[in-house]
């Protein structure tokens, strides 16, 4: 199956970035909204990545279980990595924050699985399903 | 989902006929079954687009882009509304656990207030919140000595809450109803200042009163002045004392002082919470409870306590300000 990787280094790459997830949703089979959604989830792991890693990468494949067909994207740097994931999933966000973040992506897809290390990096893992 | 949709597309086309304020009317019913069935604002949008493409066909390009638009922005007020549902489950979870620990506090620091032979004792005390950060403890020995202390922690809410089960600890451990009222207080400082947390004070009026002499000897730990009413004289003095909060440094010593309750004496001792409404009017409550107390003296002092609740509240326009406790006791005309 095939797989996109986009190397996230400027802010511009977000766009990219949505820009690539919303053509695979919708080749997929993802109707308008889910592909809005799903391209709001991966604009919110992109600006993460921008944010406190620098520059990471952001992955998007197909996927299917059970015969049913997905849309898996995970981000993967190498930064500073999280502290406590558990407590930035139920809502506690940077000073700056725009209020929407890991708690809302994990609202706009199925799985999220966060794998991070302090000082290490951080990948986040999430799967949305044609229902 | 599915169900609502077609309603959704039902009384849409119906008000595209005929504008009629009833299908309005059901239509902000139906929206309103919809958030109760978590359906997004984005999903609204991309039914009510569905639904102008059934009825006429092909949109225009322009206004189906202008939708998809309208679809993506409109994705982070979906998740604020999730957000939204969320905190609410979160918030009676709280509320949940709230009431149980306002049962468990008021078990813990349940106690009754003891009958004796020669005085007549009232007491209220009513939370502003769910916990009290008030807490009057009585101690009985039904020969000697009635002991009785009156306490407030600095604070409100829960953590005055927590901090007043050590109070209490303290209190109980204590073999105090013929202890001094001074050595009463520098123990509990110790206690308070050892193990709570430096923020939290404590203030504490703690009186023995002598069943057998009728002397009443009292102490005070930053607490405020109780009114002793000598009913000889007509006149109420107040039990002032300089003694320094609990738990601010340790070794603090305290004195104490007595006096001796005659027929019709009594003695009320509240905490601040019972005087520290509409100050900034220059409102005096303790002129008003004086005033309160004397017309009533001649009700019971649990029914003295009730009444002096009942008309403070009303001046505060029913709303507490601060938890509320006091105590009355009165010397029976008996002994
Ligand atoms: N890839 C990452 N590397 C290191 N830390 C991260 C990463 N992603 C998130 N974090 C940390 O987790 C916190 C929460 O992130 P989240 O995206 O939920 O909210 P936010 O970025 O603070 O605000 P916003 O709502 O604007 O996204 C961040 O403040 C940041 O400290
Ligand atoms: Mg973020």
């Amino acid at each position: 199956m095939n797989k996109k990787t986009i190397e996230i280094i400027t802010e511009l790459d977000i766009i990219t970035a949505r820009k690539l997830g919303r053509n695979e949703a919708k080749r997929i089979g993802f109707d308008k909204v889910d592909q809005a959604r799903i391209t709001t989830a991966i604009g919110e792991l992109a600006k993460n990545i921008f944010f406190y890693a620098q520059t990471g990468k952001i992955v998007i494949e197909e996927t299917i279980r059970e015969g049913i067909k997905g849309i898996a994207i995970t981000s993967i740097d190498k930064g500073q990595g999280i502290g406590d994931v558990q407590k930035v999933l139920e809502g506690e966000h940077s000073p700056t924050s725009t209020g929407a973040g890991l708690p809302a992506v994990k609202r706009l897809v199925d799985s999220i699985n966060i794998e991070s290390e302090i000082g290490k990096g951080t990948i986040v893992k999430i799967v949305k399903w044609l229902s | 989902m599915q169900q609502l949709k077609k309603l959704y597309k039902q009384i849409l086309s119906d008000y595209i006929c005929n504008q009629n304020e009833s299908d309005l009317y059901i239509g902000q019913n139906l929206i309103k079954q919809m958030i109760q069935k978590n359906v997004s604002p984005e999903d609204v949008i991309s039914i009510h687009k569905q639904a102008l493409e059934e009825f006429y066909g092909e949109l225009p390009e322009t206004v189906i882009h202008a939708y998809d638009f309208l679809i993506e922005v409109m994705v982070h007020y979906g998740l604020k509304v999730k957000e939204h549902q969320s905190l609410l489950v979160k918030q009676e979870e709280m509320r949940i656990e709230m009431d149980i620990a306002a049962q468990i506090q008021n078990q813990l620091l349940e106690n009754e207030v003891p009958k004796t032979k020669c005085t007549d004792i009232g007491m209220i005390s009513v939370p502003l919140r769910k916990m009290n950060g008030d807490y009057v403890h009585f101690k009985y020995d039904s020969a000697n000595y009635l002991g009785v202390a009156v306490t407030d922690v600095v604070g409100k809410g829960v953590p005055a809450a927590l901090c007043m089960s050590m109070v209490k600890y303290g209190l109980d451990t204590l073999e105090y109803a013929n202890s001094n009222p001074s050595y009463v207080l520098e123990v509990l400082n110790q206690l308070i200042e050892k193990s709570v947390d430096d923020s939290m004070f404590v203030s504490l009026f703690y009186a023995r009163y002598n069943l057998h002499s009728n002397i009443f000897t009292w102490s005070s730990a930053g607490h405020e002045p109780s009114l002793y009413y000598n009913a000889a004289e007509h006149t109420f003095y107040d039990l002032e004392a300089k003694g320094l909060l609990l738990g601010i440094l340790p070794e603090v010593k305290y004195s104490q002082q007595e006096l001796e309750l005659k027929e019709n004496d009594f003695i009320i001792i509240m905490t601040d919470g019972v005087t520290d409404f509409r100050k900034n009017e220059g409102f005096d409550a303790r002129e008003k409870i004086k005033e309160l107390a004397l017309s009533f003296q001649h009700l019971n002092a649990q029914e003295m306590c009730n009444t002096i609740y009942q008309e403070l509240l009303k001046l505060q326009d029913f709303k507490l300000y601060d938890d509320f406790t006091v105590v009355i006791i009165k010397k029976n005309k008996l002994f």
